[in-house]
């Protein structure tokens, strides 16, 4: 599917809002992979975060929230500790998500876990993922 | 020289045996550590978002209670408690202005401004205790055990908080003292996929089977963590992977702790066999350990 970028597709308020929220400059990234490559979790994502970040500096907004990558992310900064242009991207990850959780949006619904899972996972688990994946 | 102790909620049910097993070796160590008369979840993961800083007020207030016990020290046994902890405390000691918005949201408690340190149990004993001591207390040295040691993400990352600047030496200095071989593998400080187990466990299964076949082929023959939630997540997924014939045999996993008691010559009440699971217990039997726990209640 051809993808429309120009000018006018760019949301600039949308890259300020992520800029602020994370306390990074996505613009630093030039694209080398690193971050994809110390991922845990890429071997699943059908976007690499190097995509994501690329695709936060064209500000598709849209896009990007329809993406899987930043709920797959597990925050554990393996990106953010090999990134040579110094991007905590732990931290870009939290603000994309946080951009939608923010309008009441859960990307799991606690009520909805299975009994026995919630009777058997430890208890960092179910609040590590609540604050990660809840609004 | 003042510590308190941080247990956390986890290490109250799921992770007993990391409680008790590291509880009942300090005692053995003639060491005190105080439980915080009061204390409450810590929130388990840091928030990273710039303008989020009602989800540190949870670790910080755990940190004034260390304060206000006259403490110097924080000691924590869980990761994810340490991480949350310790990253909590950098932001009130560095950052001035959520410093002042912090302690003015918490009007009811003292003024804190980063005074007390968070440690791990594992440098502590290094610190405190130090190796050769402890290997002078050791009376069932844990000989012929290949030991691979896996940090994990939260006690090596960010590298602000990280008990070391490159993971591999502290643990392994850690299980040499306790007589044990310890075996170096490339994935000791991958992440588990954490939380994760929530939204994506096949993400999670997938990570833990390169986790367990990067120690196995390393010639491992068991796994120590000090984090309840890579000790389930790789428990957990174990058995799923064993199933799918994705891994070659189950690879028994402990608390650090567990080791530290049974190389202490504790009776299973302190390293808590109990509680490991079946592939555990059986190399505990293996080794000569007993497993015949008397009925501990958690």
């Amino acid at each position: 599917m051809a993808i429309e970028i120009s000018e006018k597709t760019i949301k600039h308020e949308f890259i300020d809002r992520i800029n602020e929220l994370s306390g990074q400059d996505i613009y630093k990234c030039f694209q080398c992979g690193t971050c994809g490559g110390a991922c845990p979790m890429s071997g699943q994502m059908e976007i690499l975060p190097r995509k994501i970040m690329r695709m936060l500096q064209l500000g598709m907004a849209e896009h990007i929230s329809e993406l899987e990558t930043g709920w797959e992310c597990a925050s554990c900064h393996s990106c953010s500790v090999n990134c040579p242009r110094g991007i905590d991207l732990a931290r870009v990850m939290e603000a994309v998500r946080l951009l939608i959780l923010r309008k009441n949006i859960n990307k799991i619904e606690p009520s909805r876990l299975a009994e026995a899972v919630v009777r058997e996972l430890p208890q960092i688990a179910l609040v590590a993922g609540f604050r990660k994946l809840t609004s | 020289m003042k510590v308190s102790y941080y247990p956390g909620c986890t290490l109250k049910t799921k992770a007993k045996h990391l409680e008790d097993s590291a509880l009942a070796s300090l005692a053995a160590l003639g060491v005190e550590i105080r439980e915080l008369p009061r204390w409450n979840c810590c929130g388990a993961v840091h928030s990273l978002a710039d303008d989020d800083l009602i989800h540190h007020v949870a670790p910080v207030r755990d940190l004034i209670r260390a304060k206000d016990e006259g403490s110097e020290r924080l000691v924590t046994l869980c990761s994810m408690c340490y991480n949350t902890l310790a990253r909590a405390n950098l932001l009130m000691r560095n950052d001035e202005v959520k410093r002042k918005t912090i302690n003015d949201f918490m009007t009811e408690e003292s003024d804190y401004q980063g005074e007390v340190e968070v440690e791990h149990l594992i440098p502590f004993l290094r610190d405190v205790i130090g190796w050769d001591n402890l290997r002078a207390k050791i009376k069932v040295p844990l000989t012929g055990m290949k030991i691979a040691s896996y940090y994990g993400c939260t006690l090596v990352r960010p590298q602000n908080v990280a008990i070391e600047p490159v993971a591999g030496k502290i643990m392994n200095e850690f299980v040499e003292a306790l007589g044990a071989e310890p075996i170096d593998f490339s994935a000791n400080t991958l992440c588990c996929g954490s939380y994760q187990v929530l939204a994506h466990p096949d993400s999670v299964a997938d990570v833990v089977g390169r986790i367990i076949e990067s120690a196995s082929r390393a010639g491992a023959d068991a796994l120590i963590l000090s984090c309840p939630l890579c000790e389930y997540n790789l428990l957990k997924k174990q058995e799923e992977l064993l199933e799918k014939q994705k891994i070659g045999r189950r690879m028994p996993v402990f608390y650090f702790s567990q080791l530290l008691a049974m190389a202490l010559g504790l009776g299973p009440e302190s390293y808590r066999p109990d509680m490991s699971d079946a592939a555990s217990v059986e190399f505990l039997k293996s080794k000569n350990f007993s497993v015949e726990s008397a009925a501990v209640q958690a």
